[in-house]
């Protein structure tokens, strides 16, 4: 079992999304971050004062999957977040102790599903 | 002291001869009556509330987050600088007489920077009172609000993908080629169209149908949004709409009922019209949700009541109460296919339905007015169920020649500033936000 933690553009969210259900995984936890890699950041002005922001708006997507599906969904992340310029963002992946599904109390890849 | 008391006497007797002079005669000199002052000084007021907070909140929550800033610049500025353009030239371009075969199509310049108007010249425009008038600086404020609030609209169109610098150039031509023509057009002495005998109380094709038709070819010509492929664009805060279209409510009952150039029973039933169409367009577009789409939404009743004042702009002053429940009623549903089903079949952006409700409800309001114009409202204003088939080509004929106008001149105009400064923000300046990339500023912190 692993968990995928991917930051990707806060604009490619569709496109992944979309790449997720057609590679068949259906299970998504996204939320929104501040973060940075080796992009610029901005320059923000306030009456005159100049205040550089170097933390942009990122998506997180965090996807706990079992083994034989790892592959697919680094690959749909990559197909649907990638537009070629920097800050695409990064994709991570972690070794997933256990997992249990809260209604059935199943757990381990049954769980995952 | 006696010889003072007939001098006094005298005097007083010179005085209120004067008066008693205006009184008899047949046809009274203007002059400035306080009470129509006072209230057109009040709804000029607001009529600019309309265009900022109003319009401002309306389109800014209907925007994503990172490109409300720019919708709320856009009006500050078109408040700003078209207010600016229209004390220098436009009201007279709009409102003044000019001489020879263009007087029917433009002013001149004989007014520009309020030229030969002093502070207490009477108005020689009236409606319902040919003598008891407003300053003419007064009207002239007046229909600079309207002036303002027209090009406002179109952002509704371009909202997220206009660049700041095209939208400057944009809105001085416009206001200039496109709206002043129009209202000269309409609302003018000599103005063509309002000889021909076509009826607009307050705007419903000079201000609605014409920035609705610039509005469609605005998303014509930048071309759908990127990364809208099929996605709806989620209001970002539908509490602002619904705010800005409170507003919007509120300072309309300015901009119709203050059409009338008084404070009379004319005024008295501009504003009971207004407020009943709209009612009946809230409930009517409600009531479409319900039935079409499974619960009613408050975005919906927003919409529905900004269609129903769109409607009853132009026949504010011409229908009755029943007249105005009618125009409300259809205009929801002619609005609600519009943006529903329409847009979608044809697949043009038009982001915040600037044509779907301002442009198509401003035609059917036009056309409402030459349907229900009631006699016993004002006796110049006939409608077709009142026995005067007529009307409804005066109305067509306005709607045909601010279709063709407005169409053709805003496409030249758009055309014209992309070849100057270009029109569209790049590809990752439109993902970027043009909050960041246009005004280098975010509306709202996400730590702190």
């Amino acid at each position: 079992m692993k968990y995928v933690i991917a930051i990707i553009q806060p604009q490619r969210l569709h496109e992944v999304q979309d790449e997720l259900y057609k590679a068949d995984v259906n299970l998504i936890t996204v939320s929104e971050v501040l973060g940075h890699g080796r992009q610029k950041g901005t320059t923000e002005v306030y009456r005159g004062y100049k205040e550089a922001q170097n933390l942009l708006r990122k998506i997180k997507i965090e996807i706990a999957v079992n083994d034989n599906f790892v592959e697919a969904t680094i690959k749909a992340i990559q197909k649907g977040a990638k537009s070629g310029q920097t800050g695409d963002g990064k994709i991570f992946v972690l070794n997933l102790e256990d997992c249990v599904r809260i209604r059935t109390e199943e757990r381990g890849a049954v769980a995952i599903g | 002291m006696r010889k003072f008391l007939v001098f006094v006497g005298l005097l007083l007797l010179l005085t209120t001869a004067g008066l008693f002079a205006q009184t008899t005669g047949a046809a009274q000199k203007p002059y400035i009556d306080f009470g129509n002052t006072a209230w057109l000084i009040v709804a000029t007021a607001f009529v600019l509330l309309m265009t900022i907070p109003g319009l401002a909140f309306f389109y800014g929550g209907l925007v994503r987050r990172k490109n409300v800033l720019s919708v709320l610049m856009q009006c500050i500025i078109i408040t700003a600088v078209v207010s600016l353009q229209w004390f220098m030239f436009g009201y007279s371009l709009a409102f003044g007489s000019s001489s020879g075969a263009l007087a029917p199509f433009i002013g001149g310049f004989k007014w520009a920077f309020m030229n030969g108007i002093g502070i207490n010249d009477p108005s020689p425009y009236f409606i319902s009172q040919s003598a008891a008038r407003v300053p003419h600086l007064v009207f002239a404020l007046f229909q600079c609000m309207f002036a303002v609030i027209t090009p406002a609209l179109i952002a509704g169109a371009f909202a997220e993908r206009l660049k700041f610098s095209a939208f400057l150039l944009i809105t001085i031509l416009w206001s200039t080629l496109v709206y002043d023509p129009i209202a000269h057009w309409v609302w003018s002495a000599d103005g063509w169209l309002a000889h021909l005998g076509a009826l607009d109380f307050a705007g419903g094709t000079v201000v609605h149908m014409n920035s609705g038709i610039a509005a469609l070819v605005a998303a014509l010509v930048l071309g759908k949004r990127r990364h809208y492929k099929g996605h709806a664009t989620p209001p970002h805060n539908i509490p602002f709409v619904v705010l800005g279209a409170a507003l919007l409510w509120f300072g309309w009952f300015g901009f119709n009922a203050g059409s009338g150039v008084a404070a009379d029973g004319l005024a008295g039933s501009a504003f009971l019209t207004t407020h009943v169409a709209t009612s009946a367009a809230v409930v009517m577009w409600v009531i479409m949700d319900w039935i079409f789409n499974g619960k009613p939404t408050v975005l919906g009743a927003a919409t529905g009541a900004v269609a129903g004042l769109v409607a009853i702009t132009p026949a504010s002053g011409f229908v009755t109460l029943g007249g105005a429940i009618v125009t409300g009623l259809v205009v929801s549903i002619v609005c609600w296919w519009m943006v529903s089903v329409v847009k979608k079949k044809f697949g043009y952006d038009d982001a915040l339905d600037a044509f779907g409700v301002h442009g198509v409800g401003g035609a059917w309001g036009a056309l409402a007015t030459g349907l229900f114009a009631a006699p016993v409202i004002q006796s110049a204003g006939v409608g077709v169920f009142y026995g005067n088939a007529k009307q409804i080509l005066f109305q067509f004929a306005d709607i045909g020649a601010t279709l063709v106008w407005s169409f053709v001149v805003t496409w030249i105009i758009f055309k014209v500033v992309d070849l100057l400064v270009g029109l569209k923000p790049s590809e990752a300046e439109e993902e970027i936000g043009l909050d960041l990339t246009d005004h280098n500023e975010k509306a709202y912190t996400v730590i702190d």
